[in-house]
């Protein structure tokens, strides 16, 4: 059986790569696909927990976590095509109407 | 042996596609290379026994989410967009910054050696004992009964975002 730490490092790389992204890419969309990257390395502790002590309450919490992924990105994506309707553009430092 | 095979297989293309993700260039390509990452991690879900995540995951995001970004790509496709700069000013600052956040919860991982009873978190987990029912089986009923009113809080959220989708297609808002 393979230890629930190498579970641990490999759900970590995935939340640290999504990290990078949604702090240093300009294209919205790949930041919201940042966005899924995190959200996936949070489930992967969530059932690797799960299996660790042996209670499914793990894999409920991983359900409600994609139920999650899932509205943020009809949202998300919603937000992405009426604001490329409006400024013609995809940049997420142009989008800079509230900035001071 | 087999499952640990598995397991380094799976996890390998996950990290691979998802540092793929965040470098290409073209958002068709990371949309791709997500894909990759999430059948990847549907496989490490088979390896932790837990088969109707596993489904559900390629259901639900490769099948769902995923196909509502690559149709939004199509949609706002900028031709413009892959001749621009594609990284922030601000990339190295966060590049640092998140270096540092991995390297510390890495410690915090390689620290939790020294603590806890007989390594704890580094030695084989507690194998399930095999249940005349199956993993569905289980989580359904632990969905429909103790989880129940989360269940139908999920099902509003997801009402919500389904006008809200809809509310932000609109011609005018």
């Amino acid at each position: 059986m393979i230890p629930t730490s190498h579970y641990l490092v490999v759900s970590l790389l995935l939340f640290t790569t999504g990290v990078i992204g949604v702090l240093t890419r300009r294209n919205v969309i790949i930041v919201l696909m940042s966005i899924e990257l995190i959200l996936n390395a949070v489930n992967i502790n969530l059932v690797a927990f799960s299996q660790h002590l042996a209670s499914l309450d793990g894999q409920i919490f991983a359900i409600f976590v994609i139920t999650d992924a899932a509205a943020e990105a009809a949202v998300g994506l919603g937000i992405i095509i009426a604001f490329f309707r409006n400024r013609q553009t995809l940049l997420a430092d142009e989008m800079d109407l509230l900035r001071w | 042996m087999t499952n640990e095979i598995l397991f380094y297989f799976f996890a390998g293309l996950a990290v691979l596609g998802g540092v793929l993700v965040v470098t290409m260039r073209n958002a068709v390509h990371s949309a791709v290379f997500l894909i990759t990452t999430l059948l990847a991690t549907a496989g490490l879900y088979l390896t932790l026994n837990a088969e109707f995540l596993f489904v559900v995951q390629i259901i639900l995001y490769v099948g769902g989410i995923m196909v509502l970004f690559v149709f939004v790509i199509m949609l706002v496709n900028l031709d413009v967009a892959l001749h621009q700069v594609q990284f922030n000013r601000q990339t190295w600052v966060a590049g640092l910054l998140s270096f540092a956040l991995l390297a510390e919860l890495l410690a915090a991982v390689a620290l939790a050696r020294s603590y806890g009873e007989e390594n704890w978190l580094f030695a084989a987990p507690h194998v399930p004992t095999v249940t005349a029912e199956g993993n569905t089986e289980q989580i359904g009923r632990l969905l429909f009964q103790n989880y129940v009113i989360p269940f139908e809080i999920a099902s509003i959220l997801l009402l919500v975002a389904l006008v809200g989708a809809v509310v932000m297609g609109k011609k005018r808002i």
